[in-house]
């Protein structure tokens, strides 16, 4: 269980709040009128059996769908159809189920183009790289080796993403996220295909990238050891409807949840 | 024997050159968007006309200035009207919006500047250069235009790779090109990111129309070289920029030759009534190529979706 957050974390400001938000392709539901927040400096997980609607949830926030209906508030604000660029504008960030890395750059690129958002000067400036846009260059820089640095990935900087092992591009992506500086860092499956050691470097992460920058952090995931170890809180999906949300340990003991979820894996 | 043949294989790999810059117009857009811009040679009628037209009143400087200005104004127009409400519909459908924008352009740009020949005269010597004089008889004949026209394109090639590897909109572009998703995601606007791209070959576009006006005058049949640049894509491969310009000297190159070395062997043993290879080069080996090595020389992977 995480010690040092404690309690007053959970009950703090909330940074997003989903209300009753459903979400249709077609006829087919994949999310329906599902409510729930995320407070300031939590790690929040997302559970649920395959096709619950996590995923989906996750593609609504940062705003690859819009939903049909519902709000959702972000930073106190609502918010209306939303396109992703805005969300990352608006301070979140995140990585992907498949992972989604600029497979033809190096790590570095990639991490840097996490960047995007933090350049300020023309891309005139940016051609002919002096004066401000090449000390802007160099700042970026630094601040990419810094998350380089933290995520332990220095030996592949230079080396092509597509070329690298699945649990290093995993890191590589993270590494993205993180140099978005975001105020809310979703992650979509961060440990899935990898084995115990690679689970345990990317649980660290997560907890220092929490501890450290003070990121507040949603993340789906399959494996309930680190479910239970990592979230403050913890929300459960089945078939796109929100069957439990709260500590792991009462969510856990919830019957709707055993036999929704645990009990199939049991 | 070896003279005439250098001399054609010079003057193939700058007409190479020329055919390169056009196949980048297509890259940059299909790197970024998917988008086969079929409008491409269009674009080149068009930005040379307007160039032609508007250097008779005015300064060539200035006529150029106005004329990137008109295929900026015009890569935003195509984006505001056209690509931004076709966002996520299959390739096929931006290609045949592609293929309304060519014969808009077309239509509109003689409505407007005029439908004769019309000369670009860029002041450019026209006195034909020879060198090696003391190698071959004669020496090597270079056109002086030619010799220009590559230079030209061959430092705009120089900064448009520099501008793709070390820009921040060079590395968000090729964030695009890579993966939609995770590009938006960090905070990417695609619709800027085409604005740019098509902005680009635009002004790529104003240059090869220049040169190629220069050399032939500016005249409809322009909009066609575009059928020119589909062979060397082929060969280079449609996402590499390198790959536009190899495919470019070896078309220019390779056709030319063609003609000169094997076209009298031709003639001469199936009894033809004349050559004409110079016509069908390119497309035969662009065949050949999509048969063994569809990617390309340079290409990535073939590339199903927009």
């Amino acid at each position: 269980m995480r010690a040092p957050s404690g309690p007053d974390v959970v009950a703090g400001e909330v940074l997003l709040a989903v209300e009753n938000v459903s979400l249709a392709f077609g006829g087919v539901k994949a999310i329906s009128g599902v409510s729930f927040d995320i407070r300031k400096g939590e790690i929040r997980a997302i559970i649920g059996p395959n096709g619950a609607g996590k995923t989906s949830l996750l593609n609504v926030i940062n705003g690859f769908y819009h939903p049909q209906h519902g709000r959702i508030t972000f930073k106190s604000r609502p918010r209306s159809a939303m396109r992703p660029y805005e969300a990352a504008l608006g301070g979140i960030a995140r990585t992907f189920q498949n992972v989604a890395l600029f497979k033809g750059m190096t790590a570095l690129d990639n991490i840097m183009a996490g960047r995007t958002l933090k350049m300020r000067r023309g891309f005139f400036w940016q051609l002919i790289r002096i004066g401000p846009a090449l000390a802007e260059e160099v700042e970026q820089r630094r601040r990419v080796e810094e998350i380089i640095d933290f995520l332990k990935i220095q030996h592949v900087r230079k080396i092509q993403v597509g070329k690298l092992p699945y649990g290093l591009q995993k890191r590589v992506e993270l590494g993205r996220a993180l140099a978005m500086e975001p105020d809310l860092l979703l992650l979509d499956e961060p440990m899935a295909g990898m084995n115990l050691e690679e689970k345990e470097d990317m649980c660290r992460f997560i907890l220092d990238v929490n501890a450290h920058y003070g990121t507040t952090i949603a993340l789906i995931e399959h494996d309930m050891g680190v479910v239970m170890d990592l979230s403050d809180r913890v929300l459960v999906l089945d078939h796109g409807i929100k069957i439990a949300d709260g500590k792991p340990a009462e969510v856990q003991a919830d019957r709707a949840v055993i036999d929704a979820y645990l009990g199939l894996t049991h | 024997m070896l003279g005439p043949i250098l001399e054609t294989l010079i003057g193939g790999l700058m007409t190479g050159v020329l055919y390169s810059l056009v196949a980048l117009g297509f890259v940059l857009i299909f790197k970024a968007s998917g988008v086969f811009n079929f409008a491409q040679g269009a674009m080149v009628l068009f930005a040379a006309l307007s160039f032609a037209r508007l250097s008779e009143f005015m300064p060539l400087v200035l006529a150029f200035a106005l004329s990137v200005l008109i295929m900026v104004a015009l890569a935003y127009a195509i984006e505001f009207l056209v690509l931004r409400r076709l966002v996520n519909q299959e390739g096929i459908i931006l290609f045949m919006a592609t293929l309304g924008i060519a014969y808009f352009l077309e239509g509109f740009g003689q409505s407007i500047w005029g439908s004769d020949i019309y000369k670009i005269g860029l002041g450019l010597p026209t006195n034909p250069i020879f060198i090696l004089n003391s190698v071959f008889p004669g020496g090597l004949l270079i056109d002086p235009v030619e010799l220009i026209a590559a230079s030209i394109c061959a430092v705009m090639v120089l900064v448009l790779a520099i501008f793709f590897q070390v820009t921040r909109v060079g590395r968000a572009l090729r964030a695009v090109a890579d993966d939609h998703q995770a590009a938006q995601s960090v905070g990417i606007p695609l619709n800027r990111i085409w604005l740019i791209v098509w902005a680009v070959s635009g002004l790529v576009a104003l240059v090869a129309g220049m040169m190629w006006g220069a050399k032939l005058g500016v005249q409809f049949s322009l909009s066609l070289i575009a059928l020119k640049a589909l062979p060397v894509l082929i060969l280079g491969g449609f996402t590499s920029i390198p790959g536009a310009i190899v495919g470019g000297l070896i078309i220019g190159a390779g056709e030319k030759l063609a003609e000169v070395v094997l076209g009298p062997v031709l003639i001469r043993t199936f009894d033809l009534a004349g050559g004409g290879i110079e016509n069908w080069f390119a497309y035969v080996l662009a065949l050949i190529f999509l048969l063994f090595r569809p990617q390309g020389l340079f290409g990535e992977r073939i590339i199903e979706r927009v």
